[in-house]
């Protein structure tokens, strides 16, 4: 069934679809309509599932891990200070090799107070252990949970799925809706192999002294490596299931193109209006949107810029006093590899607007390959 | 204290971590009697995430879930959900924190699971301090007391956070204190918390003769001594807050004597410690007039 939705309630339709048990949230903006039509839903009893109303986002994440190690699928959502203050417990999670999912709709950090998207939320946790999807649209949010649940689950790993604010979140488009019928052919109810069970009785993330720590750490990093195979095939099952595929990373004309533009989340759509218009000039450039950040997808990355002699790389992210973050692991995809010109450009902070005519700006900047800055180049600082 | 049978099944096997005489130790093990196997716990951090024992050894034959600091209310509300999703309402849930967790960084987690009435039994094992990470001062540190961060010479001025009558606030079907010095009576209580819906408060004075700086032989005999001098009232609160019970069915001994066991509070003057046995007297003075107030107010049923 179709339906025009916006992207918070996209979110809530996979959760619904994807039949999470237990849910648990905190309302922050631009998060809430995602928990406000769950606990609809809940009620109404149009999902199966139990919301904790919880006192904070840490007890958020805290109410869904403990739920996870009791065995039931569990769901929560958030956004900027929210994600932040989850922060020791999405730890937690991984420690505990807890297949949870949470939605993160991505939202600057303060001070100064912002509502409004950039990535410096969900990027800050790059290195948490959690899988990172980043999403485009409302159908590829709503798709990206059952296919983050099974990716969960079969890795031990939990998932977060991340969408612009506004862009997505308060956005209305057309949803292909999932139905729970169907999706559990895809994802079958979660039967974990090991739990919080009287029956056969496990004492979890006890002390490990450091005869053992380092194999467990090991052993979540292996984890990560072979997730990039796991989730090629969900998203290949769920392709041949329901019609919609995706990748780790998706190319736009990069066949041919000299140029490339990197780029995530809603920017996405937005270069490649440009790459039309810049292909109609003459211009051999393509796009190449990044989907997967963690595990990060070198080879995705370096297939697809192998053929360029010229990357850009948009970055609504900023590691202070270094460069973008998807500049830095660009870089370092193609490092020993390819030694081709990298651009980095800041755009788009606090939800400022990345508009076609920015992006414009940044390719026109990028292909004169002058007045560039040698790896971060900030774009539209009024000074 | 009515006289119970103790099981003689044992949960918690020999094989802990604990020190001579920890209080912990003992309540942990008699609750246990009481729980019975269909239980599940939940541990944040405290001396009972060591006790337990070190990977992959655990000295409870349960499933135990050690989590963060300030999350056992919470991660233990997650888990009751958990398995009632899975169809299992039989297993109790149990959270199980030291007063750190408790009063200081846990009562956040801990007033939302109460504030939700949350199906779990929450347990403080009250040593009155950070023990775990060496004798820290926390808020049901007793005035009077010595601490690595409240040193003798700048000893703790502020009396122990009331957590007692902040859990009774939040209009729970049970709350209670124990004394590991009456074994029978956590028994008793932990029973009759398992066959009650809802969040369970129980508070169980756990001696630690290693921060209290006392002979691991007298750790009963303390446990004993703060209930009789008054120091440490044994307690149950019902009807959803408004029913306490006080047990009085003791003889009274000198607050000066229980202070006088103990090397935490070697460094107080006579003065000192007859302001603080004063301060004993008008609490216990006051919690029995709360115990006539609420007993003349028409309880739920009436």
């Amino acid at each position: 069934m179709k339906k025009v939705i916006m992207g918070n309630h996209a979110v809530s339709y996979g959760v619904r679809a994807s039949e999470a048990k237990v849910i648990s949230a905190y309302p922050i903006t631009p998060q809430t309509h995602v928990v406000e039509l769950l606990s609809e839903m809940c009620a109404n009893g149009e999902i199966d599932a139990k919301f904790i109303k919880v006192e904070s986002e840490h007890s958020a994440m805290a109410a869904v891990i403990g739920a996870s190690a009791a065995g039931s699928r569990a769901f929560t959502a958030t956004s900027s200070q929210g994600l932040l203050l989850m922060h020791e417990m999405l730890h937690w999670a991984v420690g505990g090799r807890l297949p949870i999912v949470l939605a993160n709709v991505n939202r600057a950090v303060g001070p100064p107070w912002s509502i409004w998207t950039d990535q410096n939320d969900s990027l800050s946790q790059r290195d948490v252990g959690w899988i990172q999807l980043y999403c485009e649209s409302n159908q590829e949010t709503q798709d990206t949970i059952p296919i983050a649940f099974r990716v969960a689950e079969a890795t031990q790993l939990p998932v977060m799925l991340v969408l612009d604010a506004f862009f997505l979140s308060h956005t209305y488009e057309i949803v292909d809706l999932l139905e729970a019928e169907r999706v559990r052919e895809f994802l079958p109810p979660y039967e974990p192999t090991i739990r919080l069970d009287t029956a056969d009785p496990h004492s979890f993330g006890n002390l490990a002294d450091p005869g053992y720590y380092m194999e467990l750490r090991y052993m979540i990093h292996q984890a990560h490596t072979e997730a990039i195979g796991v989730i090629e095939k969900s998203q290949e099952d769920f392709g041949d299931l329901f019609g919609r595929r995706y990748g780790l990373v998706e190319p736009y004309m990069c066949d041919d193109a000299e140029t490339i533009i990197v780029t995530s989340g809603t920017v996405a759509s937005t270069t490649r209006a440009v790459i039309d218009e810049l292909r109609g000039e003459g211009t051999k450039i393509g796009s190449l949107k990044i989907r997967l950040v963690r595990p990060f997808p070198f080879e995705a990355v370096y297939e697809a810029l192998s053929g360029a002699k010229r990357v850009i790389v948009i970055d609504r992210n900023i590691s202070f006093g270094l460069h973008g973050i998807f500049f830095q692991e660009i870089k370092s995809a193609l490092y020993g590899r390819l030694d081709i010109p990298v651009h980095g450009f800041i755009a788009g902070l606090g939800g400022r607007d990345i508009t076609p005519k920015v992006v414009r700006e940044i390719a026109d900047k990028g292909l004169a390959g002058t007045d560039l800055e040698r790896d971060i180049n900030w774009i539209g600082v009024k000074t | 204290m009515r006289p119970a049978v103790l099981p003689t099944e044992e949960l918690m096997g020999s094989g802990h971590l604990a020190c001579q005489g920890c209080g912990a130790t003992q309540a942990m093990r008699f609750a246990l009697k009481a729980l019975g196997p269909k239980t599940a716990l939940v541990i944040p951090a405290c001396c009972w995430s060591v006790i337990d024992g070190s990977f992959p050894h655990s000295c409870i034959d349960l499933p135990i879930y050690h989590t963060a600091f300030e999350t056992a209310g919470v991660v233990a509300s997650g888990v009751k959900a958990g398995l009632e999703m899975r169809g299992d309402t039989e297993t109790t849930v149990m959270a199980w924190a030291g007063d750190g967790g408790t009063f200081d960084i846990g009562i956040q987690s801990l007033s939302g699971a109460a504030e939700r009435n949350e199906d779990i039994i929450y347990v403080c094992y009250d040593n009155e301090a950070y023990m775990n990470t060496g004798i820290q001062r926390s808020s049901s540190t007793p005035i009077g007391a010595w601490t690595t961060t409240t040193p003798v010479t700048n000893f703790k001025k502020r009396p122990k956070k009331n957590m007692i009558e902040i859990m009774a606030a939040h209009a729970i079907p049970y709350i209670a204190t124990c004394s590991t010095a009456w074994p029978h009576d956590i028994f008793e209580k932990f029973r009759k918390a398992r066959e009650i819906k809802g969040t369970r408060y129980i508070q169980i004075l756990a001696p630690c003769p290693t921060g209290w700086k006392l002979p691991p032989e007298l750790s009963v005999e303390v446990a004993r001594r703060a209930v009789t001098s008054r120091v440490y009232p044994i307690l149950e609160i019902t009807e959803n807050g408004s029913k306490l019970s006080v047990w009085k069915d003791f003889e009274p001994s000198p607050v000066a004597e229980y202070l006088s066991m103990q090397g935490r509070f070697r460094h107080l003057e006579e003065g000192e410690m007859a302001g603080i046995a004063d301060e004993v007297e008008r609490n216990w003075e006051r919690l029995l007039a709360r115990e006539r107030m609420l007993a003349a107010i028409p309880g739920l049923e009436g």
